[in-house]
């Protein structure tokens, strides 16, 4: 008895130990799970600055570098900078660009983030950056008045693409001055390679002055409140990615951009005339979209879009909300060159007259109206030019012939319509494209053919010259007729 | 000769009377209620008292270093002031190339200044005391509500560098005094009383229900817009701070004379 119980313990303890070894097994297989996919345990090697930069440019990728702490340095600058031809604000900034300095990390990083506020700042600012998980996205931990240094550490636990911005009181003014920018966390492994990759960022701005009104511009509180914005930009001003400032690439290059939506208000249709975007990671996360022509931006959100540019020619970033990237400001250019694909786009091979009912229509009303109105008097012209202007010209060229700076030239004042009105008269009669320079600026685009009587393109042209500070030429419809 | 003479004497005097009038004079603020913009929901009683017309000034601040050298930079305890204090002057008692003599001095900790005051039998004001003749323009005692008055301070808060200019170049309020909005933030006695966290949406939630107030359609969201910013300032200093744009200016009450 004696005997067999001493068995039976030994027999006990051999399966007890069995069974602690096979827990002992499998638990430590569990850990083993997790700490690949738990950032929070995620071991960081060694320690670096980041690199920052200053839109449209990123940082170089993470690639397959393991987590690391990383030292993020960050300036807080209020300055005057323009913010379209002639007009100027004082910008509050991260680094001094709006948006502020890319950050790119991965995921499981620890960051020591160092806030600085230049002494000459009137105002204390901090940072909450949605990458963060804690309380404010760190904005208390950051708080810093001007002349100080504020230092936190956050540990990035979620991939994706995300804002950051100043959320001092009041927070919808410190963000309506420009205090916004992008946080990347990649996940491990890095986001797959492309050829090229650019940072945009939207953002709405209040302004006393109305639109393209000159001189330095207050901030508007009411205009803010009401969500009734002057400009909407990308990257802060007017052309800040248009003229020398563009985008580019060549045919057959993957592109990425990643777009953010400072706000303070408007939420953005970002859309890329002539392209599709191949890839969407939707609201900067995970979930991977295809084959989207519009993708919505949240205020304080991001969007990664991808797509290979298979032709050559201008591609146009706009917000789809249509009026802001005419009127407004929100419009780049993302410059694609090398070898044409007739393939993928064939372009225009053929222009004719559409008569629908009667063949000879357009003769016809051509001929009657001329012998109508050719011996109209001056005011007569200019009544109806306006007419004709604002049916064909106005959306382009503006109500007062202002143009809309690197996109549209102006008719005010042009030195390019007052030096050749023969080559005025063929812009209109016959279209016009490829570089010209308005008044000192270079524009490069296409104006359709205007399909309109001569009796119309001179009166327009007339009530054009008879405006604006130009030189009064008056434009016959026999001299329409002349230009061939 | 003579009238040359009488006229650069009466030039002199002339001459004389303005600095004196810009160093240390003081108006008389009559007290009353209000309800400040931040921080309470209740009416606050201010009693009568006297301020200073201007901020103090660089030329000021160098004679009171120099009559008390235990406020020179180089003497001073960091318990007192961190490294910024005084941080452009030349040395211990003569300000910076670009720091005017008539420019109000800055960078100064609160307990330089809250001392300053004290050796000239004054005193830093409250919070209070500060909201309450600063809620005051050109000719009313309380301007809050309107438009002009507060779109003078955000645009105030949007221009740089305004401490580089001299004292007495904004307006004069209605109680006489100058500058309180438009050159330098200004030390208060008890600047932190009111605590803005720097997560200003965790402030706006809980007790401080005037912020919620601020939410309320109307002239007020501007007028608390103005004053947040103040109040954002306040919360983000400590009394050891020495700030490029934050000054001070002193207050006496009314009856303390006679002592």
């Amino acid at each position: 008895m004696k005997n067999s119980n001493r068995k039976t313990k030994r027999w006990f303890l051999y399966l007890f130990f069995m069974a602690a070894l096979l827990t002992g097994v499998l638990s430590s297989c569990e850990k083993a799970v997790a700490a690949k996919e738990n950032p929070e345990l995620m071991k960081v090697y060694g320690e670096s600055e980041a690199e920052l930069t200053a839109p449209p440019r990123v940082p170089r990728p993470v690639g397959k570098r393991a987590a690391t702490k990383l030292v993020v340095n960050m300036e807080v600058v209020e300055k005057e900078m323009e913010m379209s031809d002639g007009v100027s604000y004082v910008y509050w900034t991260f680094d001094g660009t709006v948006p502020g300095s890319f950050i790119r990390t991965r995921v499981g990083d620890e960051i020591e983030f160092h806030l600085k506020n230049h002494p000459d700042s009137k105002l204390p600012h901090n940072i909450d950056l949605h990458a963060v998980t804690g309380p404010g996205g760190g904005a208390e931990s950051s708080f810093v008045a001007p002349g100080r240094e504020a230092v936190f550490t956050f540990k990035t636990m979620n991939p994706g693409l995300y804002v950051y911005h100043c959320a001092t009181a009041p927070v919808g003014m410190h963000i309506a001055n420009g205090m916004y920018g992008l946080i990347l966390v990649e996940p491990e492994g890095g986001l797959p390679p492309v050829d090229k990759e650019y940072y945009v960022m939207q953002g709405d701005f209040y302004t006393e002055g109305e639109n393209g009104e000159r001189g330095l511009q207050a901030f508007d509180m009411n205009k803010a409140i009401d969500e009734d914005a002057d400009y909407v930009v990308f990257n802060g001003k007017v052309g800040a990615l248009t003229g020398e400032n563009e985008l580019t690439a060549k045919v057959g290059e993957t592109v990425r951009l990643y777009v953010g939506n400072g706000g303070p208000n408007l939420v953005s249709s970002f859309h890329v005339i002539g392209e599709i975007f191949d890839k969407v990671h939707v609201e900067g996360g995970s979930q991977i979209n295809e084959n989207v022509q519009t993708t919505l931006i949240p205020a304080g959100g991001a969007a990664i879009v991808e797509f290979q540019v298979d032709v050559p020619g201008n591609l146009v970033l706009v917000d789809h909300s249509i009026f802001r990237a005419f009127n407004k400001g929100a419009l780049g250019i993302l410059k694609v060159e090398g070898e044409e694909n007739e393939k993928v786009f064939g372009g225009k091979i053929e222009e004719k007259p559409y008569n629908p009912g009667v063949s000879s229509v357009e003769e016809v009303v051509e001929e009657t109206e001329a012998v109508a109105e050719v011996h109209g008097s001056l005011a007569e012209t200019m009544e109806r030019g306006k007419t004709v202007y604002t049916q064909n010209c106005l959306a382009c060229h503006q109500a007062t012939g202002a143009g809309i700076p690197n996109a549209f030239p102006p008719l005010a004042k042009s030195d390019y319509l007052n030096d050749d009105v023969n080559r005025a008269i063929s812009a209109v009669k016959y279209g016009l494209t490829g570089e010209i320079k308005v008044n000192g600026d270079i524009y490069n685009s296409a104006m359709p053919k205007q399909n309109i009587s001569d009796q119309d393109i001179a009166s327009v042209l007339t009530y054009v010259y008879n405006n604006w500070g130009n030189n009064k030429t008056e434009v016959t419809p026999e001299m329409v007729k002349e230009v061939k | 000769m003579k009238t040359i003479f009488r006229l650069a004497v009466c030039f002199a005097i002339l001459i004389q009377g303005q600095v004196y009038s810009q160093s240390g004079s003081m108006v008389k603020v009559t007290g009353g209620k209000f309800i400040p913009l931040y921080g309470t929901k209740e009416a606050v009683k201010v009693n009568d008292f006297q301020m200073d017309v201007y901020p103090v000034t660089n030329r000021e601040f160098a004679e009171f270093v120099q009559k008390n050298p235990r406020w020179k930079r180089s003497q001073v305890k960091a318990l007192f002031a961190d490294e910024s204090y005084l941080q452009n002057w030349k040395d211990d008692v003569i300000p910076g190339d670009e720091q005017l003599l008539n420019s109000p001095v800055t960078n100064v900790s609160w307990y330089a200044a809250k001392n300053y005051c004290e050796c000239q039998g004054k005193r830093l004001p409250t919070v209070d005391e500060w909201e309450y003749v600063a809620m005051a323009d050109e000719t009313k005692a309380d301007a809050r509500v309107d438009k002009s008055y507060n779109k003078y301070i955000l645009s105030w808060y949007e221009t740089p560098q305004t401490f580089r200019n001299e004292i007495g170049s904004t307006f004069k309020n209605y109680w006489g005094v100058y500058d309180l909005h438009g050159l330098v933030w200004e030390w208060t006695i008890d600047f932190n009383s009111v605590m803005i966290s720097g997560e200003s949406r965790n402030d706006s939630t809980g007790d401080n229900s005037l912020f919620c107030g601020a939410s309320a359609v109307g002239a007020s969201d501007l007028m608390n817009y103005a004053a947040f910013m103040r109040y954002a300032f306040r919360g983000s200093v400590e009394a050891r701070y020495s700030v490029k744009n934050l000054g001070f200016r002193c207050v006496k009450d009314e009856n303390s004379e006679a002592l």
